[in-house]
């Protein structure tokens, strides 16, 4: 089980802040903390799960590691090179290592292009796979996925959400990447194409050897494909652990919470559990708690956790936790 | 007693391409006081079913149907402007997204007033008393002060407490409920769940649950409708569907939840394909594709539903005597 | 799922009634084997591929009054194109003896205070009123989804800017530019064009730019960022094609403003210079016998009116085509 995995992506204190114009002449703005001093590591052929409520920065860490977005602060590390600061050009090279799925089958497609135009499209950019190449390796891509080389001709609209899901799978895969960013790649589907994603995502990992960040907040599924967990709170890590430690032995409240709040899809066990209730909305993130994010919804809140913010700490087999409880 | 009897309701839209026919003949039925899950994927026919029966479709669409008795009368003809009446005074509906069901431009106090005015006759003053009531009974603090508030000074859960506090402010007979916490997180789900499942009990009020999220069935609800291409391919208690299950679908989407046992994974077992296209619906089971143990009777003629106890039945021909061998083979 | 505990059951059943038991019972056995799962098309897609454009152009052509006028315009432009090979008489052909007849066998729309064939002046006041219509919406086209495309593309600072110098441009009235260029440049076609050229792309330019700015935080965007496009390819390669259909439109209605315009200018004595003819300058030539000779400026008003309806319908019919969701 434990063979020595190498880092493929290291994300070390990654900030991302985004100014909020608030005034009606734009001079004074807040800042919103989407992502505020984030580290993990993501090993070869692994997965690493990030999970948490909507507004937690979750999507925004995957976005950022492509640098769709301008990290503001921290580093980011890709097989050894830091690739914070590289410009469009120098980046480029990279862009064939990492690939992203995203969360909406809907949006993720060029409406106005044909289900070959769309897969084709890294190699163009990439300009690899020329002519009669491109044909094929588009071919090859797309029943790879379980479609059919006639649908190739067909626009997005034609297909069913699942279907579409898949050729943006197909079209991530285009360029052979080694590590895929799945943003919420399921919670726009239906429970049973939910199924058929997940098990294809699983199936392709084993077989190219791919490194997944699998954004979501099913927290069911993610248990299910990741091998790592992270889970966010308000744009900070409070979690962090192997998929076995973290779910036999959860140590943050708003982890406990997160997961009892699930409902869980048997009538006899929903009965009988005891759900720990939160009070209580998010917080803002344009105005976030003092200390401890979670503070504020926390059944078992000190003083010490308004004043300071708690930082992740080992409390045992590498699994982290940020929580003033534990010390 | 039941409160709302269905039968053979059948809608369909008219497009350009042609018609699609999105509810194919369905009967079903709510008793009072009970709690009633529907699931299916999108474009099973789950929402349209229930929008249909509320006369709140577009004008593309036409329904048609032998019986739609609610409280014992008959609505199958009801008008669009007689059915307004009814919504809010004897139905409640809560919809998915909580922000665009609540009016941007007044206050979150004058969207609950307004129907308490129209429908139970109540003076200004009366009306306030009973808002706060009711914003209390949905647990929004300080409703006093929320009542001068306007929509998006809510979260979405607290939104989504206002729209049942509007869906239950006349005391409706039954509250439908369509995809009320898609659109929140697991936190916020929660809490809404819970607040719901008291007020069933408090108000005595029927529950009709449009969902994908067998979770949140399971944990709500004490009947179960199951729905494929517009048709129930099984309905029954919340026990039989999830320990009994009969037809092939249902098989299929109670296993493609992660299941853990010691912590083992275990892969995902996926139904394959997708679901039918209504514009051309198929000529005998609409599973039949996707179904791992079709037989040449289901492309060709419709199955029909079987009763298996008094509350369960599904509709597969796999429960044919002449399909006994592989009913066999598959149930092992 | 162990127990088999189910009951073949008929009349009890809810949804099985009496007569249908029957029909069960009736089915042969063979129709009981078992499907081979390799002939199972669950993946196939039923209805018929049909792109954007073919799908526009199936709703284009069930609306009647966009058809008509489709079938008007290709009518005139036919006829002005065609026409005048085939007439004896030419645009500026005098004839002295024949001045001010009325419409006739030989003169349909009769003749002018020169003795020139109005029908003829009339097909070739066409050739260059479609002209500098189409080559007036063409320019237009071009610079307007260029000057919205980049700055709603690039946002920021840049299109601020941008959109500061159209919000000047705007404020200074349009004819104003126009006749002081005409009175500069000398009253040519080209010359029309150049100075219609200046602003006519505002409206076209603000659409492109709205567009674009709904369209770029769109997921397809963000993919073909992540794949690493360049910020020209994504700009048109996917945000100016899917801002196609209202781009169409607003050009559609751009043609009959400038062909308005045109005849507009000539009609004052600064467009285009006789002996050339536009629709204009023919309805700016028969002012003095409008009490006389009507029908002089009859023809050419009808032409104009029933190419501006024409290209209305055809304008409003692709609207409707082109984007449904604005069709009521």
């Amino acid at each position: 089980m434990a063979k020595p995995a190498s880092a493929l992506v290291e994300v070390r204190n990654l900030k991302k802040h985004f100014e909020v114009q608030k005034s009606f002449l734009g001079r004074s703005s807040t800042l919103l903390k989407a992502v505020d001093d984030v580290s993990f590591t993501i090993f070869r052929g692994e997965t690493f799960g990030l999970v948490g409520e909507s507004g937690c920065g979750k999507s925004t860490i995957g976005r950022t590691l492509l640098k769709l977005y301008e990290p503001t602060a921290g580093e980011i590390i890709f097989d050894g090179q830091p690739i914070t600061r590289l410009t469009h050009k120098e980046m480029l090279p990279y862009r064939k290592k990492m690939q992203m799925i995203f969360q909406d089958p809907y949006a993720s497609l060029d409406p106005r292009m044909t289900i070959a135009q769309i897969i084709g499209d890294p190699l163009a950019v990439h300009n690899i796979y020329r002519g009669k190449d491109r044909v094929d390796r588009v071919k090859e891509l797309i029943e790879l996925v379980g479609l059919k080389a006639d649908h190739l001709n067909r626009y997005p609209h034609e297909f069913s959400g699942g279907q579409r899901q898949r050729i943006g799978i197909a079209r991530a895969l285009a360029v052979e990447p080694e590590f895929i960013i799945c943003d919420e790649p399921i919670s726009a589907l239906d429970v049973s194409i939910q199924a058929q994603v997940v098990n294809m995502l699983e199936e392709l990992q084993e077989r190219f050897g791919l490194t997944y960040l699998f954004v979501s907040h099913d927290l069911s599924m993610v248990r299910h494909i990741s091998h790592k967990v992270g889970v966010m709170y308000l744009g900070s890590l409070v979690e962090y652990a192997s998929v076995h430690d973290l779910y036999t032995n959860m140590q943050h409240p708003y982890t406990r919470a997160l997961l009892s709040a699930v409902p869980i899809a048997d009538p006899d066990t929903a009965e009988g559990s005891e759900r720990i209730h939160l009070q209580g909305d998010v917080p803002s993130p344009l105005n976030p708690p003092s200390g401890c994010a979670f503070r504020t919804r926390c059944p078992h809140a000190l003083h010490r956790c308004a004043e300071e913010k708690p930082a992740l700490k080992d409390s045992g087999n590498g699994h982290l936790v940020a929580c003033h409880l534990l010390d | 007693m039941k409160l709302l009897q269905v039968e053979n309701l059948k809608t369909t839209f008219h497009i350009d391409a042609g018609q699609v026919q999105a509810v194919r003949g369905i009967s079903f039925h709510v008793e009072k006081g009970e709690s009633i899950g529907i699931v299916g994927e999108s474009g099973s026919g789950k929402s349209v079913s229930m929008l249909s029966l509320l006369k709140l479709l577009p004008d593309n669409a036409t329904l048609t149907a032998d019986n739609i008795l609610f409280d014992g009368a008959q609505m199958v003809n009801t008008s669009q402007k007689a059915m307004r009446k009814m919504l809010g005074r004897d139905i409640g509906m809560i919809f998915q997204d909580p922000m665009t069901s609540l009016n941007p431009l007044f206050t979150v106090g004058e969207q609950i007033i307004e129907p308490l005015r129209i429908h139970q006759k109540l003076s200004k003053e009366a009306a306030r008393q009973r808002a706060i009531e009711i914003l209390r009974m949905v647990e929004i603090p300080s409703p006093e002060k929320r009542l001068k508030q306007y929509p998006h000074e809510f979260s979405g859960g607290m939104r989504q407490r206002v729209m049942i506090a509007i869906a239950l402010s006349c005391s409706p007979k039954l509250l439908i409920a369509d995809e009320p916490t898609t659109a929140l997180d697991v936190t916020i789900q929660a809490q809404i769940l819970d607040l719901m499942r008291d007020l069933k009990d408090k108000l005595n009020v029927s529950i009709v649950m449009i969902t994908h999220d067998l979770g949140v069935i399971a944990n709500m609800c004490n009947r179960i409708i199951v729905m494929y291409g517009g048709t129930i391919v099984e309905q029954g208690t919340t026990r039989e569907i999830f320990y009994k299950p009969r037809h092939p679908y249902t098989w299929g989407l109670l296993r493609s939840i992660p299941q853990f046992t010691e912590g083992e994974k275990k892969k995902l077992i996926s139904i394959p394909g997708s679901p039918p296209d209504l514009l051309r619906p198929p000529a005998g089971c609409a599973f039949t594709s996707r179904c791992p143990y079709a037989m040449k009777v289901c492309e060709k003629q419709p199955p029909q539903s079987v009763a298996l106890s008094e509350t369960h039945q599904a509709a597969c021909w796999l429960m044919h005597p002449k399909a006994a061998n592989h009913m066999r083979e598959v149930i092992g | 799922m162990t127990n088999m505990n189910y009951a073949w059951k008929g009349s009890e059943g809810a949804n099985l009634r009496g007569d249908r038991e029957q029909e069960w019972a009736d089915i042969p056995d063979e129709d009981f084997a078992r499907l081979d799962a390799g002939t199972m098309q669950s993946e196939t897609i039923s209805r018929p591929s049909k792109s954007y454009w073919q799908d526009a152009w199936s709703r284009f052509r069930k609306d009647p009054l966009a058809m008509i006028g489709l079938c008007t315009i290709v009518v005139i432009a036919v006829a002005a194109i065609v026409g005048p090979l085939f007439s004896a008489y030419t645009y500026d052909g005098q004839d002295i003896a024949n001045q001010n007849q009325g419409p006739s066998a030989e003169h349909w729309f009769g003749t002018d205070k020169f003795g020139r064939d109005i029908f003829v002046r009339a097909l070739y006041g066409a050739q260059i009123s479609l002209t500098i219509g189409v080559a007036a919406a063409a320019i237009n086209l071009v610079i307007g989804v260029i000057y919205g495309g980049i700055s709603g593309y690039l946002g920021g600072k840049v299109d601020m800017v941008m959109m500061r110098i159209v919000d000047i441009m705007i404020g200074v009235p349009e004819l104003l530019y126009i006749i002081l260029l005409m009175m500069f440049l000398g009253n040519t076609i080209e010359s029309i064009l150049i100075a219609m050229s200046l602003t006519y792309w505002i409206g076209t330019a603000r659409m492109v730019r709205s567009q674009v700015i709904t369209l770029k935080h769109q997921e397809f965007v963000l993919a073909a960022r992540a794949t690493g496009s360049s910020n020209m390819r994504i700009l048109f390669k996917h945000l100016i094609p899917n801002s196609m259909g209202p781009i169409i439109v607003t050009v559609t209605f751009l043609v009959p403003s400038a062909i308005f315009t045109e005849a507009f200018l000539s009609f004052l004595g600064i467009g285009i210079q006789v002996p050339m003819a536009s629709w204009g300058t023919l309805v700016n030539d028969a002012i003095p016998t409008l009490f006389t000779q009507p029908y002089q400026m009859l023809f050419p008003a009808l032409a104009i009116s029933i190419t501006m309806f024409a290209l209305n319908f055809i304008g409003d019919g692709l609207r409707d085509a082109l984007d449904p969701r604005l069709k009521k």
